[in-house]
């Protein structure tokens, strides 16, 4: 009942109900599954340059793949299905969710419409620890005899069902992971949601909330709205992998006539495609609200940039059919899931205009967050039109489930949504462990990460051009890869340099958090609520509620003599 | 709340009177309405494409269901009585009528169970055609849900007893009440899509 008075290590630092710390919890998962994840990539560029060959001890393969089945310290085609399947998997529900709505979610949410906590900290709680529960019956499905999951992070029946498909059990871990982080999840979207209505301090308006919150309230809205649709088709999918039941079986092979596999992918994607503007939108949020900050300026169309987001969200449900062209649906569906895909680019388009508003004549500040949100421009500019392609029924015809597309949702996926989620690392670090990261490393890991970056995906859009399939295990079988097989070296070579980028990365975090210069309370002099708090950051946050005058961005505002912000809590004297 | 006594709720209360806890429970309803939405469109999905669906009439025992909703929906004008007797400051009445409530949700649960070992001995498994694996699934995972229901009433039944409810403190019966209620409203549609048509 007096929980201040009495706090001991474990309620203060592993069962604990202060979002600072669950966030940090989630910050520290993400970050461990992001490196997993990286270099369950690294893996797959060395198989796919060489393929069948032993892997180097840099890459721990003596270790890893002891007893392969097609030598020792060799990557053969099962197990490189299990490394793209693992890493899409890893990237998107255990690296980018909890950095982005878990940790930053948790972090931000209650600082920056100034209140004490969430609305349920017991939840908030119980949601980490079911995401960790979650993570452990992931990593445990590699201990399984034949291995983790391999029918792709989509899981696709027949491929993801026993009657045709993977061997083992390793799908049926990976679906009851993948239902027990859903869980976490919608815990984390109805507890976000009800803070956001119900604890906005005075004068916070929904329209003087940062973009970065809106971004985390429209993802909690999709999330408690699209992760229950899957949910109900992961139940269908565990009871074909255990129980006996054939939903999803179709074709010789099924014991019980009526089961569709369509139904699944269609399952999924109702779910899947909100599942992309859901990791998108905080990042969206993220860079809006950055640049704002360091080209000193308010953000331009600030209200418009939020009702854009809100579109966007509201047509992201409504598009899903656009994964299943070549799945024979009826031509006048497909026209019509292409047309509303399409109108997606209206209001993307409006809110990076806004970005260029932003910062044009701005006074613009090259601080290592301010890189990240700038190249989020660029990589988000380059994947939102080659969606477009994608989207369009007679170019996707073509590239659909070539590198392409890989090409495509990594610059979407992998590059907007992590340099966004760097961006805020950066940007936030001072203020959740209050220590700044070191500049000069934090520089060099944006170049060594832009560029190789850069390198690897457009490459990837270019093979996928000339016809290269996303899940080939070895390209130098095929007499039309030939003449790309030297790009596809040149990739693996970029990709090396940017896993070793995070790796400076991660040694520049951990660094900062236990050496780096202590930080002053508003390093950035950004105007938000959360920079208003007292440091370290007292359990309860705010000695008091603050009221709030202004929105998120007053920067170079005129009436304010001296400095060029003010806080949104401090009121303007003119 | 007790466990957070430095936090402090805003005054410009954007919601009226309705509690983070009732604000919770109505966007859980929401989330919970859709999974089983997306269990029941995925049953019509496959129903819709096949050849064979059986009468349901024919195959399970629609007269001891019907008597099982109309318990369920008796449990809900018990849970009614509940809420209103303690709002009235009544709390013998409250604990009256949530026994009353989680008795019915058992024998619900009883029933239930009764009428699945009969199936599953009549050769009727999950497995042995599309219409079965559509009942089980759908219907356990409403059976599931009952389930929690009970867990839930035993416990505001538990601080029932404790004494921690009055006419000034009548908010999580309201809550459990919304749970609840959405729970039979489910099973209505369930029992319609399942046993009827």
């Amino acid at each position: 009942m007096h929980r201040q008075n009495k706090q001991t290590f474990w309620s203060k630092s592993i069962f604990s109900l202060d979002h600072k710390v669950i966030a940090k919890q989630f910050l520290f998962l993400g970050i461990f599954f992001l490196l997993f994840g990286g270099y369950l990539a690294m893996l797959m560029r060395w198989s796919l340059t060489h393929t069948m060959e032993q892997l180097p001890w840099w890459l721990l393969g003596d270790l890893l793949y002891q007893e392969s089945p097609v030598g020792s310290g060799i990557i053969g085609p099962d197990a490189y299905n299990q490394l793209f399947t693992m890493h899409g998997t890893i990237m998107i529900f255990w690296a980018i969710t909890p950095i982005l709505i878990g940790a930053f979610g948790n972090f931000l949410i209650p600082l920056q419409i100034g209140t004490g906590d969430m609305a349920f900290p017991k939840l908030n709680m119980i949601s980490f620890w079911t995401m960790f529960l979650a993570s452990i019956v992931l990593l445990a499905s590699y201990l399984l005899p034949q291995g983790t999951a391999a029918g792709g992070w989509t899981a696709y029946p027949p491929l993801s069902t026993p009657v045709g498909g993977i061997p083992g059990s390793g799908q049926a871990y990976w679906t009851l992971a993948l239902t027990l982080a859903g869980t976490s999840t919608l815990m984390g979207a109805i507890n976000y949601i009800t803070t956001i209505v119900r604890f906005r301090a005075p004068g916070m308006s929904y329209f003087r909330m940062p973009l970065t919150t809106w971004g985390l309230f429209l993802t909690s809205i999709l999330n408690a709205l699209f992760v229950p649709i899957i949910a109900a088709g992961l139940i269908i999918l565990l009871l074909d992998q255990v129980a006996g039941t054939q939903f999803l079986v179709a074709g010789q092979k099924a014991t019980i006539p009526g089961g569709d596999p369509l139904l699944y992918q269609h399952v999924f994607w109702i779910f899947g495609h909100p599942e992309v503007y859901i990791l998108i939108l905080p990042a969206w949020g993220v860079v809006s609200d950055l640049l704002s900050v360091f080209s000193r300026k308010p953000a331009y169309g600030y209200k418009m940039t939020a009702i854009c987001m809100c579109t966007v969200t509201a047509l992201s449900g409504l598009v899903w059919g656009h994964h299943m062209y070549t799945t024979g649906m009826s031509p006048l569906l497909g026209k019509a899931f292409m047309f509303l895909t399409l109108l997606i680019s209206i209001p993307s388009s409006i809110f990076f205009l806004n970005w260029l508003g932003t910062l044009w004549k701005g006074a613009l500040k090259f601080e290592v967050p301010m890189l990240f949100a700038m190249s989020v421009m660029w990589v988000f500019g380059l994947g939102g039109l080659t969606g477009l392609y994608n989207a369009t029924i007679t170019s996707d015809i073509y590239l659909h489930d070539t590198y392409f597309v890989v090409g495509h949702f990594h610059y979407t996926m992998a590059a907007s949504v992590m340099f966004g989620a760097f961006a805020a690392i950066y940007f936030w670090f001072p203020k959740i462990f209050g220590r700044e990261m070191n500049k000069k490393m934090g520089v060099v890991h944006f170049w060594t990460s832009f560029i190789p970056l850069n390198l690897v995906f457009f490459n990837m859009m270019v093979m996928g051009y000339a016809g290269h399939h996303r899940r080939i295990f070895d390209p130098s079988e095929f007499e039309f890869l030939k003449p790309i097989l030297g790009l596809n070296e040149f990739m693996t070579l970029a990709a090396f340099v940017l896993g070793i980028a995070q790796v400076l990365f991660t040694i520049n975090f951990f660094y900062s958090i236990f050496r780096g210069k202590i930080a002053t309370k508003n390093p950035w002099n950004a105007a938000t609520l959360e920079w208003t708090v007292s440091e370290p950051i007292p359990h309860g946050n705010f000695a008091i509620i603050p009221e709030v005058f202004n929105g998120p961005h007053e920067y170079s505002n005129p009436n304010v003599k001296g400095r060029d912000w003010i806080s949104q809590s401090e009121k303007i004297n003119s | 709340m007790n466990q957070q006594n430095t936090i402090s709720i805003p005054t410009n209360d954007p919601f009226g009177k309705a509690t983070n806890g009732k604000l919770g429970m109505w966007l859980l309803i929401i989330v919970d309405g859709l999974s089983f939405a997306g269990l029941l469109i995925a049953g019509a999905a496959l129903r819709a494409s096949s050849d064979s669906w059986p009468i349901a009439g024919e195959l399970l025992n629609i007269p001891l269901t019907a008597f099982n909703t109309f318990l369920l929906i008796c449990t809900s004008f018990t849970m009614v009585m509940a809420l209103s007797s303690i709002q009235r400051g009544d709390e013998k009445g409250l604990k009256t009528y949530l026994l009353y409530t989680l008795l019915g949700g058992i024998l619900f649960l009883g029933i239930q169970a009764w009428e699945y070992y009969h199936l599953i001995h009549g050769g009727f498994t999950i497995s042995s055609s599309m219409y079965a694996s559509t009942f089980y699934v759908t219907t356990c995972f409403h059976g599931l849900h009952v389930f929690s229901g009970v867990i839930y009433i035993s416990c505001i039944l538990w601080q029932a007893m404790q004494g921690k409810y009055s006419a000034d403190n009548w908010d999580h019966v309201e809550i459990l009440g919304l749970f609840w209620h959405f729970v039979d409203l489910v099973w209505i549609l369930v029992f319609t899509i399942i046993y009827l048509i």
